[in-house]
């Protein structure tokens, strides 16, 4: 049975239409991952299933039950938040043990509670200190604790990675994973950061302007986009679009980019495409899927073309390079000595059997 | 010069300074108590004497005899149950104001507006009303007044105080079980403990040091002791050593208060400062 199904809800604040429609349902156990850019909904989303926000349209169940007029705690939710909420007048083991005080848990259940959920987070050293005298990560620690101690059906996240540095932030991803793989709960988390849904989620929810523009796995949502706009939101350095159209030439499909480079699609390809040839399209090329050719390589739908490269960016493992193709710059990923200078002329590998053609009128991604 | 002398001579300004200014202020106060351990011939001698020659507590123990110091309490009763009140009140208010945005964006300033009102102004009309509610020279009457007066003040600073608390606190208590009364109960009053202190003395000390109400609205029941003291202006003469006694009697409770509180006092007031 789904923990959390959401039916047609909206949200307005004043007269800003904010969450404009959404259908939402999240079976149990899963780490879903609300993202988007700033002002997508996506917070408001996550408060009005707190209860939070209310509803001004649309349902909103939880364990089957309908929890629209519900207050929050009887939503059986656990929430963490970005700025870590903790009282600054209480010590770590009072931050935690607040909700089950709230809820009158026995008296003697709830020092095991707080230490499982302390050993836990390893933070059980800290239950003395007060909030002001942690460090950021420490206080998200106490943070998430408050939440895990207790037994709630759902958990909420709102952006709980934002206020730490970024060492820190790779290593709580990690850890809210694995609290994840350990504890089996629900787990709804919202984020701008597609790094974090990418390496967190079990299915991304990916919402633009209070919709969802595409929902699914993470890898479904990288690698088969259903728009321009998921496409070009997930990954980093983002997926390349280069203006071109789509040619017909024999039995062949090639793309033919402003500049005249044409790049043919594989034959698998070619076929399901063919109503569109002899339109405009947008080509989405990811910087992983050029590379410097080996001379062996000859699959199928492994098109070469030589570029020049103007700008090298080396990370250490990988360097990035930016040509021109068509009118437009590209990144390409290499490898860390693929190319040693500016200027140079290489040739690349294009696996036209991972590239994404857009309809440039409507910004879907054309199936096939 | 040399930098340490310099140094040294500015330090001794200052201190000297500072010195004149505290003895400025505390003078009165110092005089007050004086006259009120004097006996009649040291009050009246010339040049006075700073210092009286056998302190002695005469001008209290009549106070206490005639029944006077009675109003000393007076006052107390009727401060503390309408800051209480006030308090109480205003701080539901406040927050109304503060997380609901109750009364839109411009109730808060039109509280405070009626905070301006000059008590003389309306004394009088209260008075009539109070006649025919039979309110008069009671602390029920003396009681509401004062609440009402302070009503907009504690609303107004409280409204500060609460806006300052992150909202996400509050959230994350409401999530994790509690009603709106136990956020304000375990979360709210907790994180503005020090603003409530420094709004509860302010309107403690209104209360207390009020003249024109209680002159008007009292007889010989409830009298306070800002009116008792006027009492003992005669028209023949002033019995100074009663009036400083019951002046004395007068200002040592807020001393209490202010020294107890004195931590609340000054972090609640820098609290509201940094918010506008």
């Amino acid at each position: 049975m789904a923990d959390l199904k959401i039916t047609d809800l909206h949200k307005y604040y004043g007269s800003t239409h904010v969450v404009k429609g959404v259908d939402l349902e999240i079976p149990a156990g899963e780490f879903t991952v609300l993202v988007g850019q700033s002002g997508c909904g996506k917070s408001t989303l996550l408060r009005t299933i707190a209860g939070l926000e209310d509803a001004n349209q649309g349902s909103i169940e939880i364990g089957g039950q309908r929890v629209n007029d519900l207050p929050p705690r009887d939503r059986d939710i656990a929430m963490v938040f970005q700025n870590y909420a903790l009282y600054p007048y209480m010590t770590v083991f009072e931050n935690i043990a607040f909700g089950l005080r709230a809820r009158r848990t026995p008296r003697a259940g709830i020092e095991p509670k707080v230490q499982r959920a302390a050993r836990m987070l390893a933070i059980d050293h800290l239950l003395e200190r007060f909030p002001r005298q942690l460090s950021g990560g420490q206080l998200q620690r106490v943070a998430i604790g408050r939440a895990v101690v207790r037994n709630a059906r759902l958990y909420l996240f709102d952006e709980p990675l934002s206020n730490l540095d970024a060492q820190l932030r790779d290593e709580m991803r990690g850890e809210i994973k694995r609290l994840h793989q350990d504890l089996g709960k629900t787990m709804i988390y919202v984020t701008h950061d597609q790094i974090e849904a990418m390496t967190m989620a079990d299915r991304i929810v990916l919402l633009r302007d209070g919709r969802i523009e595409q929902q699914g796995a993470p890898l479904e949502l990288y690698e088969r986009p259903a728009t321009r706009y998921v496409a070009g939101f997930l990954g980093s350095p983002a997926m390349n679009f280069v203006p071109a159209s789509l040619t017909a030439a024999g039995n062949a499909l090639v793309v033919r980019t402003r500049d005249g480079t044409e790049l043919a699609l594989p034959p698998t390809r070619a076929e399901t495409m063919a109503a569109h040839a002899g339109r405009p399209v947008v080509l989405g090329v990811r910087p992983e899927h050029m590379s410097r050719g080996g001379a062996g390589e000859a699959r199928a739908g492994i098109v070469r073309h030589t570029v020049t490269i103007d700008l090298l960016q080396p990370t250490g493992a990988r360097t990035y390079a930016t040509f021109r193709l068509g009118d437009a710059p590209v990144v390409a990923e290499l490898q860390a000595h693929d190319v040693s200078q500016p200027g140079e002329r290489i040739e690349l590998a294009f696996d036209m059997n991972r590239v994404v053609l857009i309809d440039p009128d409507s910004e879907l991604v054309i199936a096939g | 010069m040399r930098s340490a002398t310099r140094h040294r001579i500015k330090l001794a300004l200052r201190l000297a300074a500072a010195s004149a200014i505290t003895l400025f202020f505390v003078f009165p106060i110092y005089w007050l108590f004086m006259i009120s351990f004097k006996t009649a011939d040291e009050i009246y001698s010339y040049p006075p004497t700073w210092w009286p020659g056998q302190i002695q507590f005469n001008s209290y123990a009549v106070l206490f005899k005639d029944g006077d110091a009675t109003t000393v309490w007076n006052s107390f009763v009727v401060a503390s149950a309408s800051t209480v009140i006030a308090m109480f009140l205003g701080t539901l208010c406040a927050y109304a104001i503060a997380r609901f945005r109750t009364g839109g964006d411009h109730l808060a300033n039109w509280i405070i507006s009626q905070r301006m009102v000059p008590p003389i102004a309306v004394v009088f009309p209260i008075f009539l009303l109070y006649v025919w509610l039979k309110l008069v020279d009671t602390y029920i009457g003396l009681i509401l007044l004062y609440t009402a007066f302070n009503l907009p003040y504690v609303i107004w600073m409280m409204r500060g105080y609460i806006l300052d608390i992150p909202r996400a606190l509050e959230e994350s208590a409401l999530v994790d079980g509690c009603t709106r009364w136990q956020v304000l109960w375990k979360v709210v009053f907790p994180m503005c403990r020090a603003g409530l202190f420094a709004t509860a003395i302010f309107t403690f000390v209104f209360a207390w040091n009020d003249f024109i109400f209680a002159l008007v609205l009292t007889r010989t029941e409830v009298t306070t002791y800002t009116v008792q003291v006027t009492h003992y202006f005669g028209g023949q003469s002033n019995f100074w050593a009663k009036i400083s006694a019951m002046s004395v009697l007068g200002t040592v409770p807020i001393f209490i208060i202010v020294g107890f509180m004195q931590r609340y006092l000054v972090r609640g007031m820098s609290l509201g400062a940094i918010k506008g």
